[in-house]
C-alpha cells in the first residue's frame, strides 16, 4: 500500500514536471510573437541545432551548449569546475523546465557566456521544445 | 498536483536536514573543525558550477569583493537579483574566517597579507603550504580538474571538514 502511494506520488510529479515545461512554452511563445510578427511556432530541430552550433568566443575558445551539457542531453555533462551537471533532456530528468526563475536565471548566465548576448524567445522556446521531444 | 509536489520536497528537505545534524552539527572537535553552517539561498546558488565552499574558507573582505563582482565569476557569469546576492554577502561575512574561532580558519586568516584580498582558497599560502608535495599534473587529473575541486581529494570538504581520515586522492 505505501509503494501505491510513493508511485501515484512520483506519477504525479512527472505529470506536473511536463505540464510547467509547456506552460513555459506558452509564455515563451507570447513573448516571441512580440519579438517576431512573422513567428510561426516552435521547432525541435532548430533547438537541437542551436544547441550543438560552435561559436568562437571573444576570449578565443570555441563553446556551444553542448560543450558543458554535453552532445547527448540524455547524458550528464560536466561544468568548467568539473561538477557534474544533470542531464537536460526532461524524459530523463523531469525537474528540468520546471522552476521558471531557475530557467530564466541560467538562460540569463549562459546565453551571455556562450553567444555574448542574451537569448531570444524564440530561441529558448526551440531550444525546450528540442530537450522535450528527446525520448 | 502542485500539493504532491511541494509535499515531497518538503520530506526530502526534512530528512536531508536531520542528516546534516546528526552528522556534523554537534562535533566535539568544533576548536579544531569549521561549524556546521547553512543558509538555503548559498546552498542552491552556490553549489551549481562546483562544490560548496564554506564561508570559513576565507576572510570577509574576500567574500566582499567576490560578491560583487558575479558577473565576471573566473571567467563566468554567477549573477544573481540583489535580494540573493544581499542575503547570500551578508551569511558568508557572518560565518567567514576572520569571524571564526575554529584553528583552520584562524591559520588561513593569518596566512593572508593584510593589504591582499585574495578570491581563491587555492591562492592563500595556507593552501600552498599543505598542498606542495601535490604536483600540478595531478591537479589536472581528469577526475579532478583543478585544485579548486576541494571535494575531489577531501570526502568532505563541503562540511568545512579537512582532516586526514577523509582524504582520497582519485586516480
Ligand atoms: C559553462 C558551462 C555551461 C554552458 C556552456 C551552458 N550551460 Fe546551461 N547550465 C550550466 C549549469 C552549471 C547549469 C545548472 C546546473 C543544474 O541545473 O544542474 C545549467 C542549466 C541550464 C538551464 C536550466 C534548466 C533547468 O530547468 O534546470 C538552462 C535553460 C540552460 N542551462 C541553457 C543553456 C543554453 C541555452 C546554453 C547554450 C547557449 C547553455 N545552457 C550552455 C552550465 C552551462
Ligand atoms: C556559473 C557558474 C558558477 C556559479 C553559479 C558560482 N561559481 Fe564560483 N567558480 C566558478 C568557476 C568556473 C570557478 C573556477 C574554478 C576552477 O578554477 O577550477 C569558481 C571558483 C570559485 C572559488 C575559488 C575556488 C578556489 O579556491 O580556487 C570560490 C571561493 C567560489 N567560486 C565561490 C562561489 C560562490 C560563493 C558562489 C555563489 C555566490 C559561486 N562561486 C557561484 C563558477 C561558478
Ligand atoms: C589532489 C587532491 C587535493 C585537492 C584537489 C585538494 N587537496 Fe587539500 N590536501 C590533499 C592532501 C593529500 C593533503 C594532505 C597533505 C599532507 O598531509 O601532507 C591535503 C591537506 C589539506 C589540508 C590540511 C589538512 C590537515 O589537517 O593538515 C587542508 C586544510 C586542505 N587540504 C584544504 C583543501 C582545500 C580548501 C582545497 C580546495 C580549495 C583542497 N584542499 C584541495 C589533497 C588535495
Amino acid at each position: 500500500m505505501r509503494n501505491a502511494y510513493l508511485f501515484l506520488a512520483l506519477f504525479f510529479s512527472q505529470q506536473a514536471v511536463a505540464e510547467s515545461a509547456n506552460t513555459l512554452l506558452k509564455k515563451y511563445e507570447l513573448l516571441a510573437k512580440q519579438e517576431n510578427a512573422a513567428f510561426v511556432g516552435f521547432a525541435a530541430d532548430k533547438g537541437e541545432r542551436f544547441f550543438h552550433a560552435e561559436r568562437l568566443h571573444s576570449d578565443g575558445k570555441k563553446v556551444s551548449c553542448a560543450t558543458c551539457h554535453t552532445a547527448d542531453p540524455r547524458k550528464p555533462g560536466k561544468t568548467r569546475a568539473n561538477k557534474v551537471i544533470e542531464a537536460m533532456a526532461i524524459s530523463v530528468n523531469p525537474q528540468r523546465f520546471s522552476d521558471e526563475a531557475k530557467v530564466e536565471k541560467w538562460f540569463g548566465r549562459n546565453c551571455k557566456d556562450v553567444l555574448e548576448r542574451a537569448c531570444t524567445a524564440q530561441e529558448k522556446g526551440d531550444f525546450i521544445a528540442y530537450l522535450l521531444s528527446i525520448k | 498536483m502542485k500539493k504532491w509536489l511541494q509535499f515531497l520536497v518538503l520530506i526530502t528537505s526534512i530528512s536531508a536536514t536531520s542528516a546534516l545534524l546528526a552528522s556534523g552539527g554537534f562535533s566535539d572537535n568544533s576548536k579544531q573543525a569549521m561549524p556546521a553552517v547553512a543558509n538555503a539561498k548559498w546552498k542552491t546558488e552556490c553549489s551549481g558550477c562546483h562544490m560548496l565552499y564554506h564561508p570559513g574558507l576565507l576572510p570577509e573582505r574576500s567574500w566582499n569583493k567576490m560578491m560583487a563582482g558575479l558577473d565576471k565569476h573566473f571567467g563566468e557569469n554567477a549573477s544573481l537579483d540583489d535580494a540573493s546576492r544581499d542575503e547570500i554577502a551578508r551569511f558568508l561575512a557572518l560565518n567567514s574566517a576572520d569571524k571564526q574561532d575554529n584553528r583552520r580558519s584562524n591559520r588561513i586568516n593569518q596566512s593572508i597579507p593584510a593589504g591582499a584580498t585574495p578570491l581563491r582558497i587555492s591562492e592563500t599560502r595556507y593552501f600552498t603550504s599543505k598542498h606542495d608535495e601535490i604536483a600540478a599534473s595531478t591537479f589536472k587529473r581528469k577526475s579532478i580538474g583543478s585544485a579548486a575541486n576541494c571535494v575531489a581529494c577531501h570526502q568532505a570538504a563541503e562540511k568545512g571538514d579537512f582532516s586526514e581520515s577523509q582524504i582520497r586522492i582519485p586516480r
